[in-house]
């Protein structure tokens, strides 16, 4: 009964193509900002709401996209700007604040929404199922693996081939040494912060539309993120797109075939590299 | 307390005892003592959503009653749980210790309740659980004190679902079930009922409360070749599973019955299509054509903005019941033996349901189960509407009650599967 098909490995590859649009902008922020970004699970969760109720008011799906990614963006443009200025360089400090501002998006949220779950409308042309392979699969959940897809290319093409992207990966290496160049690295930090944020954004909407939207959704993704990160290695694109798929996978693998060590199979193998390789998979000492 | 009211009831009663209208005085000091009720539910946390309507409900019938009950005032302190044992136990101490309250009420997760049900086992404070629904806690291990008004025992309810799900000829079902108490109770009360019929359980899935995505597990169960599929989950985990077992294309290929909490509103209100035709067992449905019934959604809908879920009514209907005791007493609970016998022995009149609820001998209530299929109104919204009733079903459904608490309480290993 438990085996493993066609299906199970799709359920894991769409389950991680998520993962991996939130997990980017994490490790995006993790690796340039060397901030912990607690808030990350909160901005992906706020960013859900926000494209729940404008696709639902407008009736369009890309619209409600849009409209989540500007308003996380913006909100993470705040934290930098508004609150983490005031204690950059204090880790400790940073990741508190981090952690505060996470309750608060998660009460405002409570508040505003309630605590009903929601589910994101997805258009007509991406309901129903398709048929591969003999058995038939959800449209939506292929469309999450192509945005996936793409939302990899996309930021490895920004990263390797433009000066931001230049400027983003010199400043991951050393920041102090590209501000001694003559860059404005502060510019280059919040760009960067706006980007991770509306990655988390993108990906409430997009993941609010089949994992669906409620209260503690955000620790959840939070944790799995975390867990990518760290066997990833944190900045690097290459080791979030690894971790996630393996995360993703393991998940799947857990759930059907050691349903009672469904998190141990994430979280042990974690462990193991961390034990082995401190900086992850394709993390480099700086 | 309206310090104003209060100033008022006093001396009402003061009067009224002066001048000799009351024949008894003791009468006239309880006339003047408010009645204070310690509620307790998880107003923050994973289920806040559904501790928020327990809040409602048992409001509600107060509002109705003028805050006042066989002419003393009530008084409702409301304290978050938070959904933890360690807080409910908490909460529960200073409600009885330092706000003296008459009686505790409340809480919804089974392990909150558990908490508090062992803290008053010592001391006697009358604990009415409304919505906690643990079998043992009118089982094997029953606390006279604690008393379940207008509640239910897990595995009772989903009992009339799998006869009726043999009388549509299913013979294979799997079960997905969350991975807890609750759960494992719910499921068992199915699986026992349906296995000792002649059906066949094809496997049993158990999720860990919040899975976010539920893929892996409806992959198996498209390739189970059931019948069938019965799915115990609540809350979020409801909702998701429905949303995708409908995106996997199973709905309409293989049916889902669902236990109550599966289809109650607190879950399907903001859901589509994708929980239409759902079946499931429960003793409220808030789409019943009983005129009773339909006076409280009405009012519920027009109060709160939201049609009644199983939270909200069990906490008014727990409350009407308490606050019918209370008459009966002429508003006397100060003898706590007394006022646990007369609860005990009462029955519940007038309430939503329709018909009147009386307890087994053991403190656990007695129902009229419907079968109830999701169905849009003719507001365009998703309700339960009974299509079966069982009459009269108990927790032992037709099992001699001896003889069922002599086996062992069910779990995830013992789910009284007949092979």
């Amino acid at each position: 009964m438990a085996s493993l098909n066609l299906v199970q490995i799709l359920n894991g590859l769409t389950f991680a193509a998520l993962l991996f649009i939130v997990a980017s902008g994490f490790t995006l922020i993790f690796g340039l900002l060397r901030i912990v970004n607690l808030a990350h699970g909160a901005l992906y969760l706020f960013g859900g709401y926000v494209g729940y109720t404008v696709s639902g008011m407008s009736g369009s799906f890309a619209l409600g996209i849009l409209a989540s990614m500007l308003a996380v963006a913006c909100l993470g443009l705040f934290i930098d700007q508004g609150l983490l200025r005031f204690v950059r360089g204090f880790v400790l400090r940073e990741v508190l604040l981090t952690l505060g501002v996470a309750f608060v998006l998660n009460d405002l949220a409570l508040v505003i929404w309630g605590g009903d779950t929601f589910s994101v409308e997805v258009p007509a042309i991406l309901r129903g199922a398709v048929h591969i392979g003999g058995t038939f699969y959800p449209k939506y959940r292929l469309f999450v693996l192509v945005l996936g897809i793409f939302t990899f290319i996309g930021l490895w093409l920004l990263l390797n081939r433009t000066r931001l992207g230049a400027l983003i990966r010199a400043g991951v290496d050393d920041a102090e040494m590209v501000e001694a160049m003559g860059i404005n690295i502060r510019r280059v930090f919040l760009a960067t912060s706006m980007l991770g944020a509306s990655l988390a954004g993108l990906g409430g909407t997009v993941g609010g539309a089949f994992l669906t939207l409620y209260p503690t959704a955000d620790s959840e993704i939070l944790v799995f993120s975390l867990a990518i990160v760290i066997i990833g290695g944190s900045g690097s694109l290459v080791g979030a797109a690894v971790g996630a798929l393996l995360v993703g996978l393991l998940n799947t693998i857990g759930q059907v075939m050691f349903p009672e060590l469904a998190y141990f199979v994430i979280f042990g193998p974690m462990a193991a590299i961390l034990a082995f390789r401190p900086l992850g998979l394709f993390g480099r000492a700086t | 307390m309206d310090r104003r009211k209060f100033l008022h009831n006093t001396g009402l009663a003061l009067t009224a005892t002066a001048t000799g209208m009351l024949a008894a005085p003791r009468i006239g000091f309880a006339q003047a003592k408010p009645i204070r009720i310690g509620l307790m539910a998880p107003l923050s946390g994973v289920v806040a959503a559904g501790g928020k309507e327990i809040v409602e409900g048992f409001n509600m019938l107060w509002e109705e009653k003028g805050n006042a009950i066989a002419g003393r005032p009530v008084e409702v302190i409301v304290e978050d749980d938070a959904g933890n044992p360690d807080t409910a136990l908490q909460k529960a101490r200073r409600l009885v210790e330092q706000a003296n309250v008459d009686f505790l009420f409340g809480n919804l997760l089974a392990n909150t309740g558990l908490a508090v049900a062992n803290y008053v086992k010592g001391n006697g404070v009358p604990y009415f659980i409304p919505v906690i629904a643990a079998d043992d806690l009118t089982q094997r291990e029953s606390v006279r004190n604690v008393i379940r008004v207008a509640g239910y025992t897990a595995s009772q309810m989903p009992r009339p679902l799998a006869d009726w799900a043999l009388k549509q000829g299913y013979k294979r079902i799997a079960t997905i079930a969350q991975d807890y108490t609750f759960g494992h109770e719910q499921c068992a009360g199915f699986a026992q009922v349906f296995t000792e019929g002649g059906g066949e359980i094809a496997g049993q899935l158990w999720n860990p409360l919040n899975t976010a995505d539920f893929s892996p597990y409806i992959g198996q169960l498209a390739s189970m070749n059931v019948d069938a599929v019965f799915a115990m989950e609540l809350g979020a985990d409801a909702a998701r599973f429905m949303k995708q077992y409908s995106d996997f294309g199973l709905k309409g290929q293989i049916p889902l019955l669902g236990a109550q909490n599966f289809t109650d509103q607190s879950v399907i209100r903001t859901l589509g299509e994708e929980c239409d035709g759902i079946v499931s067992s429960a003793h409220f449905a808030e789409g019943s054509d009983n005129p009773e019934t339909q006076a409280f959604v009405k009012a519920y809908s027009a109060k709160y903005g939201k049609m009644p879920s199983l939270y909200g009514f069990s906490h008014y209907s727990g409350a009407l019941w308490v606050g019918q005791v209370i008459e009966q007493l002429k508003g006397d609970i100060s003898d706590r033996e007394v006022f646990i016998d007369a609860v005990l022995k009462s029955e519940l009149a007038n309430s939503p349901l329709g018909r009147p609820v009386r307890f087994d001998d053991y403190g656990n209530p007695i129902y009229d189960v419907y079968i109830r299929k999701v169905v849009k109104n003719a507001d365009g919204k998703y309700w339960n509407v009974p299509i079966e009733t069982y009459p009269a079903v108990s927790q032992f459904w037709t099992y001699d009650p001896k003889e069922y608490l002599a086996k062992p309480p069910f779990s995830r290993e013992n789910q009284g599967i007949q092979k």
